[in-house]
């Protein structure tokens, strides 16, 4: 797949030292808070399509959601969100999704169920060059005509998934936020529908790639950031995570790599802590091969070898 | 012994469109087989009727030459995409658990179930800890069949190959037959030893 990056300009969306936290009843009336997200950082620049790598449960989609301004009333953040240099406010979140960014939502469930997905995709009153456009990239994913007059609860898993897609692809959205597009789809239609984001993003735009899909985001993506248990772990260019465990930096990422089907299918023992316990210094630490009495402390995030790295003893 | 979908056809409705039509497929104990094709081909909803959760228009499910047994637990349990769907919300995992017969602790510690996560609700797990729940209480004595629809697809691939390499580990010791559904062809090469491809036009695509 072709890859062209156009990226110069600073970056459109910037993520910094995002925290996340929920309030959350335990037994009674006590409550408490959860911290799932801390110590975010991400940039995408125009032009741009950055994945997003980790565990299940990292925060990847918190993310997306807090960028969107959807979090639920209970979420606090902090940090800062920035678009276009400029600092976001909760009022400037909502005036600019949908429009300025768009979001593909990780769950099929976000479909009106009860409108067909044909005018909930143009929507309400579209022009007819509307209707071409969307005819034209349903066409792109097989769609055909008669999918236009379907409900939601009609469609398979991956032609739903390719309905939340088209979305995006028509909302002429400078910001992209794509949450797992992939899951459900056949491997032609995965790769088609991740050369319709590369074509997004060379048309100027700017994507986030949240997928578990690693291996097919690496060859469309130009850089790839991964988390673990809320907190950047990595960013590197996806060329390293082309070239194998050498060229990546943190352990985890290289972890990520070995257990691919396709290189090891070789699982690290343990498990990401639970945002209720999380232990003192590098998240990681339990389960690292290279831990030692220092990553106890605090382990901030560091440039090493073209990309960031949030490990003391990465090399 | 051998799980037989025997020319099976498949619609919700009289007049609805076929999803699956006269498709036949078995699955022998102990024998690792992957299902592929493109999506809305029918591949969930053929696991869904050789579990016997849904009911073949024509054709029949055959367990060993006999139809599903009725009443019992099914010795043809089926693993889901999304755990989050498939667990109670308002029960604590221990009583999921307990409710399928499988708070057992060598289940537990083969499928790395950590003591802790018992007094847990299903929200405050992960997809992959909660998954790993779903496999547990499909594998019970009487278990001869495990259906694994996109069990993986939602976990990063760490879980991913945390899981199925304990699956692979059950599924070997008790010979258990096992069919996958599957997008990801690196995975199904790696998992089965046969790899079934599915193509049958239907009119919804």
């Amino acid at each position: 797949m072709e890859r062209k990056s156009t990226a110069v300009a600073g970056p459109v969306l910037e993520v910094k030292n995002l925290s996340v936290s929920f309030r959350m009843y335990d037994r009674g009336l006590e409550q408490y808070d959860l911290k799932v997200i801390s110590n975010l950082n991400l940039d995408v620049r125009p032009g741009e399509i950055v994945a997003v790598a980790g565990s299940s449960g990292s925060g990847k989609s918190l993310l997306a959601h807090a960028v969107m301004g959807l979090l639920p009333e209970n979420a606090s953040v902090e940090g800062e969100i920035s678009y276009g240099g400029k600092l976001l406010e909760q009022k400037d979140m909502e005036r600019l999704r949908g429009k300025e960014f768009a979001l593909v939502p990780q769950s099929v469930t976000f479909l009106d169920p009860s409108m067909k997905v044909g005018p909930q995709v143009t929507g309400p009153r579209p022009s007819r060059e509307r209707r071409q456009r969307q005819r034209e990239v349903f066409d792109r994913f097989h769609l055909a005509e008669a999918v236009d007059r379907l409900y939601p609860f009609q469609l398979s898993g991956g032609m739903a998934r390719r309905v939340l897609v088209s979305t995006a692809v028509l909302s002429g959205a400078s910001l992209i936020l794509a949450d797992e597009p992939t899951p459900g789809m056949d491997l032609e239609m995965a790769l088609e529908a991740l050369q319709c984001f590369r074509e997004l993003a060379d048309e100027g735009r700017a994507v986030v790639l949240i997928t578990h899909d690693i291996d097919l985001a690496f060859q469309v993506a130009d850089r790839v950031a991964v988390f673990y248990a809320g907190t950047t772990v990595e960013t590197a260019p996806s060329g390293d995570f082309l070239r194998g465990p050498e060229a990546l930096r943190h352990p985890y990422s290289k972890a990520l790599w070995n257990a691919l089907p396709q290189n090891g299918f070789q699982p690290v023992p343990g498990f990401q802590p639970y945002a209720k316990a999380l232990p003192k210094g590098c998240l990681y630490a339990p389960r690292c091969p290279w831990r030692t009495e220092e990553c106890g402390g605090e382990i901030p995030m560091r440039e090493l070898r073209g990309g960031m790295v949030r490990c003391i003893h990465a090399t | 012994m051998r799980l037989e979908a025997k020319n099976v056809s498949f619609r919700y409705r009289e007049h609805s469109p076929w999803i699956l039509r006269e498709i036949s497929l078995s699955v022998e104990k102990g024998e690792r087989v992957g299902l592929v094709g493109p999506s809305g081909y029918g591949k969930s909803t053929l696991l869904r009727l050789m579990g016997g959760y849904l009911k073949p228009a024509s054709g029949e499910i055959l367990l060993d030459g006999k139809p599903l047994p009725q009443k019992g637990v099914c010795p043809v349990q089926l693993i889901y995409q999304h755990p989050e769907k498939a667990i109670n919300p308002r029960w604590k995992m221990k009583k999921v658990l307990e409710e399928s017969g499988m708070f057992r602790r060598e289940i537990m510690e083969a499928l790395g179930i950590e003591e802790e996560w018992l007094s847990r609700y299903p929200r405050e797990l992960s997809g992959g800890e909660l998954q790993r729940f779903c496999v547990a209480r499909s594998l019970f004595e009487g278990t001869q069949f495990l259906l694994a629809d996109e069990m993986s697809t939602m976990l990063d691939v760490i879980t991913q190959a945390q899981i199925w390499n304990l699956v692979l580990k059950e599924v070997e010791q008790r010979q258990l037959g096992l069919l996958m559904v599957t997008h990801n062809r690196a995975l199904a090469d790696r998992v089965c030893q046969r790899v079934v491809e599915l193509s049958v036009e239907t009119d919804g695509e």
